[in-house]
């Protein structure tokens, strides 16, 4: 296990009303990421468990486009990752943000 | 003077081959019964018929396999038969490649070698083959007519009656040409039947082409190679085939096109009756395919997407559905499919605007390669599929549009088209290897092997887009090398080769909508979900059929 951190200064405050999403599982090869609405409009932070140890480079790589992409701001992501693939990590991500993005709850 | 011009030409003769074959015919004779010969006899049959150094076509297809012919031949007396050059299609058996190591067999041309892909790599390094070259099947079927005429050709049907009319059944596949080739140069033809019948349900080659007929022990084999389990498509695998459909099908209107096996062409099928619709394009794209049997198709031709289908060859389990579908599919007098590689694949190379399919190694130049240092899958229909005609003169609305993007300077009027051809899969493939690579391994193999030719599935210049779950790359819209380069860099994910992209550059491609990514085509990650396709089991199939698809055992989990 590896346990991985990320904080990113981002333009703008992620859209909608939702106050938390859950999207993926935990399985080998795939992941879960919990996002939660709270932090300050302008921050975003992610924290990862990861089984698969030494990829933190591709992380960092993934996680700055996600950023530059979806703007996820005040949003705090928790993430389970069972080695996921980087292309599966990204579609989850972008899952979370559509979700809390989403109106309701 | 004149005399003896006279004389020289009354002892000239010009049916050797002729009499070649005759008294090859009259040693075969010995051991039959009119054409008929026993499956015991079929060794010695081979050994009366076939001379050293002839080539000899062994049928093998992408699916049908005249093995019983296979094992006798593998069986021949090395004193009578050897250094046979194989001239075939498929080399999918192991005593395809079992000839080369006992010595019945010297050269090689083939087209495709999937299932033996590893040891025939293994094979050409240990220099037990000599190869000719790696082709497409129309490439070979053409060459069958001009350098490669067989001498002898082993072929497989279902059944044939007492004359030798012989009915192929839905697996057609390659039979019509290379029995062509072979029976009009004087060439000897041998059938393996699984029976013999009073009266065979079509004649798919008239008896007069068919010297010897040998009834197998039991029925040819087949490969079930088109069927892909809808369970085992990943969400990846859905939003990659979202973004072809929105991407790529929509804007150019596609409506005649070929699907490449494989699981994100397969998600592209389960999606059109579900997302396809709900963009409103039922009619307006995919109605008419050249295309094998895929089971995955079939809740698209349920929900009346597709109105015809002609295929290379037929799928296991697939005959009923066919039977009964016979305004789709093309269908003999006695109802059953007619497939025909040669005639699907010239339908594939002038008469559709779009091939999509998967690979394994694409570089930054677009060239595409399925050959690794260890395999040596070759190409089967893949480049003529994948392949701008030259020839092709007839208009159609993706044809001129994609034409116009690659060029948009020259008069209209003057102005080639283009086909669409479009690699699609995701940028880490099987164990986690990158699809994108700065080195086809198919360059190393041929530094190697000393080839002449790197064995390239398709070539850079005729793809036209790279679809991955990162975005749709149009390479038609690129001006120079660095675009195209930076365009596939752009798409390539997080694999070495797109980690190396230029940012500004690849920014500066996605506004000229060079590059198109899910969120510029309004496509929500969301949908990305298995609840998105038509079937997500193979049962989900067998209920979209009526009851009238029955897949192989192996699809079976019920």
């Amino acid at each position: 296990m590896e346990d991985l951190s990320f904080q990113h200064r981002v333009r703008g405050r992620a859209g909608g009303s939702r106050q938390n999403a859950l999207v993926g599982v935990v399985a080998s090869g795939n992941l879960e990421v919990l996002v939660e609405r709270t932090l300050p409009d302008a921050e975003c932070r992610l924290e990862i468990k990861t089984a698969a140890v030494g990829f933190g480079e591709v992380w960092t790589a993934v996680i700055g486009d996600f950023v530059e992409r979806y703007s996820p701001g005040g949003l705090r992501f928790s993430i389970n990752d069972g080695g996921a693939r980087p292309d599966t990590v990204s579609l989850r991500l972008a899952q979370a943000v559509r979700l809390i993005e989403e109106d309701g709850q | 003077m004149l005399m003896s011009t006279n004389a020289e030409k009354s002892t000239t003769t010009w049916q050797h081959h002729r009499e070649a074959r005759d008294s090859r015919l009259e040693a075969g004779a010995r051991l039959a019964r009119g054409k008929t010969v026993e499956a015991r006899d079929a060794t010695r049959l081979l050994e009366a018929v076939i001379r050293p150094g002839d080539r000899v076509c062994l049928e093998g297809d992408n699916q049908k396999q005249a093995d019983l012919l296979s094992r006798a031949l593998l069986a021949v007396d090395l004193s009578k038969v050897n250094d046979l050059h194989m001239v075939q299609s498929g080399v999918v058996l192991p005593e395809h490649l079992d000839l080369f190591d006992r010595g019945v067999a010297r050269k090689l041309d083939y087209a495709y070698s999937g299932p033996q892909s590893a040891r025939i790599a293994h094979m050409l390094f240990g220099g037990k083959i000599e190869l000719g070259a790696v082709h497409t099947y129309l490439e070979l079927f053409a060459r069958y007519f001009i350098d490669l005429t067989p001498h002898v050709a082993l072929i497989a049907a279902v059944s044939a009656d007492r004359e030798g009319n012989l009915y192929t059944g839905p697996n057609t596949e390659d039979t019509p040409t290379v029995v062509e080739a072979t029976a009009f140069k004087d060439g000897v033809l041998i059938a393996q039947v699984n029976e013999i019948v009073d009266q065979v349900p079509r004649v798919d080659i008239p008896a007069d082409r068919v010297h010897f007929v040998v009834k197998a022990d039991k029925p040819f084999f087949v490969e079930p190679l088109f069927t892909r389990d809808p369970a085992a498509i990943t969400e990846g695998q859905i939003l990659t085939a979202m973004l072809a459909i929105k991407g790529i099908y929509a804007p150019y209107g596609v409506r005649r096109l070929n699907h490449g096996i494989g699981f994100s062409t397969a998600a592209i099928e389960l999606l059109l009756p579900t997302f396809g619709d709900r963009l409103g394009l039922k009619g307006r794209i995919a109605t008419h395919f050249a295309l094998n049997p895929h089971p995955a198709l079939i809740p698209a031709i349920e929900s009346g997407w597709v109105q015809q289908i002609h295929s290379f060859g037929s799928e296991v389990g697939m005959e009923e559905y066919i039977r009964a579908r016979s305004d789709v599919y093309f269908t003999g007098p006695d109802g059953s499919l007619r497939s025909n590689r040669a005639f699907c694949q010239t339908a594939g190379l002038y008469a559709c605007d779009m091939f999509i399919g998967s690979t394994l190694q694409i570089d930054l130049q677009g060239n595409s390669s399925t050959v690794t240092t260890s395999r040596i899958a070759g190409f089967g229909g893949a480049p003529n599929m994948g392949a701008d005609a030259r020839g092709r003169r007839h208009p159609s609305e993706p044809w001129l549009k994609a034409g116009g993007e690659a060029d948009p300077d020259s008069p209209a009027l003057l102005r080639r088209g283009r086909k669409l051809v479009v690699q699609i899969g995701e940028t880490f493939g099987d164990r986690n290897v990158p699809l994108f690579v700065e080195k086809l391994d198919a360059i190393e193999l041929a530094e190697k092997l000393n080839l002449e030719l790197a064995p390239i599935m398709i070539y850079g210049d005729d793809v036209t887009h790279i679809v991955t779950e990162e975005g749709v790359a149009n390479l038609l819209l690129c001006r120079n090398a660095g675009e195209r380069e930076q365009a596939i860099r752009g798409v390539a994910g997080y694999t070495e080769v797109g980690r190396g992209r230029d940012r500004n550059m690849v920014e500066r491609l996605r506004q000229r909508g060079v590059i198109r990514r899910p969120e510029d085509l309004g496509i929500n990650p969301l949908d990305a979900d298995r609840s998105m396709l038509a079937a997500r089991s193979i049962k989900d199939l067998v209920r979209w059929s009526g009851g009238l698809y029955a897949p192989p055992s192996k699809f079976r989990n019920w």
